[in-house]
């Protein structure tokens, strides 16, 4: 499929509504929508809770089977779903991480992370599911272990970052740790070798970084490049080299590939690379804006275009979102005006226009 | 909270009359005035004296500027002193007032006036920072400071 020579349309779905407050952050559950199994997928609000929407299989639409109420007392920030499913942490600015099971018909919340000093804003878990970062306003990044029986154990807190840590992403296939933050930079965390963890590079203003507060990271599918959009209004692509990345040995330092500037005139607060190559964003315009790689750019220096731009994709600042990972092309976003949306992207005939 | 006022000899002003404005305008809920605005948020209480934005001369007409086209709402203020701390209390204050007044698609920029701050540049950051300003309101200590702001002229 050619991104290039292709024109799209991001359809709305449908409105997913129920929150009584701001949605922060949506995530789709792992293995769902496809085969037969309904898409899930999870959101988490200034209401203190967490909804889990379920798509019917007849209808197509998506109902709420599930809010994860009376744990977190302030806002939810942020969740993630363990890479098998079972799990669900959220994040939340009462300092604490939840863990969920699905229990029955209903979640259960089986632990309950404390240290951080004040609110986490992210969890992220590795790819095996064997470790779980979060991360605050407290400028610490930590890492858990996961042990048997729902427990949880702290291996590592990570200081380094002189200001408040937005986003901690696992590499899709490393035990290597992303994070960025309020101090404009994103530091990349490995270990030594026994839960000996070290940050290994910085991503500052002086390496191509960004000159304001970096709010979301995302990897493309194969893990060599990254993403990054900021306050700075820009988004930025960087790159690494798979096979040293994969290889384990040294450091496969991370190098600034592409700036995307004047696309957006206010904060971007979330970047999501589909499976496919297309880059989501979602930011403090309203507006969802699509990229895709050029086909006709060098190897070395690839360039980026924009695919399409929604305008007033919510009545207010788009703070998520994301791509199922299901291969359906759908994306939902998450907004300041209380509700999710669910779109499909839809490719049109090279000869039909978008209807206005 | 510091012991100690930071500013304990603050300059008042008297406050400006109040011109009445008619109730009868046929766009009177379409338009964004700034001056409708800045009556809104003339009389919050400075969070350590007992006198409002307006007569600290923190706020003035001039602090209210909206561009109807974008869709922005962009307002000034001016701390009493330029190490002032409680610089992004007044921020809170300032959304926090604002938040139903106008419609939901406009964005609301807060920042000091130039030059009037030490950490001009650090504050700015800090009080256009959507999240660490929902973090702060959830702080129940901040959260009661700018409460009292707020409605004290009403108590």
């Amino acid at each position: 499929m050619s991104l290039v020579d292709e024109s799209f349309e991001l359809k709305e779905l449908q409105v997913l509504e129920g929150h009584a407050d701001r949605v922060w952050s949506v995530a789709w559950k792992p293995a769902t929508g496809f085969d037969g199994v309904p898409a899930v997928l999870a959101s988490c609000s200034g209401d203190k809770t967490v909804r889990v929407w379920e798509q019917s299989p007849s209808s197509g639409s998506f109902q709420c089977k599930a809010v994860l109420e009376e744990t977190h007392t302030r806002t939810v920030r942020s969740c993630a779903w363990s890479p098998s499913g079972k799990l669900l942490a959220t994040a939340s600015f009462d300092a604490t991480t939840a863990v969920w099971e699905h229990v029955g018909d209903d979640y259960e919340c089986v632990s309950t992370l404390e240290g951080h000093e004040n609110e986490v804003k992210s969890i992220s878990w590795n790819a095996s599911g064997s470790l779980l970062a979060t991360c605050g306003r407290d400028k610490s990044v930590w890492i858990w272990e996961v042990l048997p029986g729902n427990e949880f154990e702290c291996v590592s807190v990570l200081q380094g970052h002189t200001q408040d840590v937005k986003m901690v992403q696992w590499h899709p296939n490393m035990d290597i740790l992303f994070s960025c933050s309020y101090d404009n930079t994103i530091k990349v965390w490995a270990e030594d070798g026994d839960d000996d963890w070290h940050c290994v590079q910085t991503l500052a203003e002086a390496n191509n970084g960004h000159t304001s507060t970096v709010w979301a990271l995302s990897f493309n599918a194969t893990g060599d490049k990254m993403a990054t959009c900021s306050d700075d209004l820009t988004l930025k692509i960087w790159g690494s080299d798979l096979l040293t990345i994969q290889s384990g040995n040294g450091s496969a330092p991370w190098k600034h590939i592409c700036t995307l500037s004047g696309y957006h005139d206010r904060t971007i607060f979330s970047v999501h690379w589909s499976r496919e190559g297309i880059i989501a964003s979602g930011a403090a315009d309203d507006a969802i804006r699509l990229f895709a790689e050029d086909g006709d750019g060098l190897v070395d220096e690839p360039k980026y275009h924009l695919l399409l731009k929604k305008d007033k994709a919510h009545d207010m600042d788009v703070n998520s979102v994301q791509w199922s990972s299901a291969g359906n092309r759908l994306l939902a976003s998450a907004s300041d005006d209380g509700t999710i949306k669910i779109w499909e992207l839809i490719s049109l005939a090279g000869d039909q226009k978008p209807p206005l | 909270m510091t012991l100690g006022l930071i500013n304990a000899n603050p300059v008042v002003h008297a406050k400006k009359e109040r011109v009445a404005r008619p109730l009868d305008d046929p766009h009177a809920d379409d338009a964004v005035d700034p001056l409708e605005i800045y009556d809104y948020v003339r009389d919050i209480r400075d969070p350590e004296h007992p006198y409002s934005l307006e007569q600290l001369s923190v706020l003035s007409e001039e602090s209210i500027t909206v561009d109807e086209k974008l869709g922005r709402i962009l307002i000034t203020f001016t701390p009493t002193i330029q190490h002032c701390s409680m610089a992004t209390v007044i921020g809170l204050c300032l959304r926090e007032k604002l938040k139903d007044c106008f419609p939901a698609h406009f964005k609301v920029d807060i920042k000091v006036a130039p030059g009037s701050h030490a950490d001009e540049e650090a504050v700015n950051k800090q009080l256009n920072d959507k999240e660490r300003v929902a973090a702060a309101l959830e702080n129940p200590n901040l959260r009661q400071l700018v409460t009292e702001c707020l409605y004290s002229s009403e108590l």
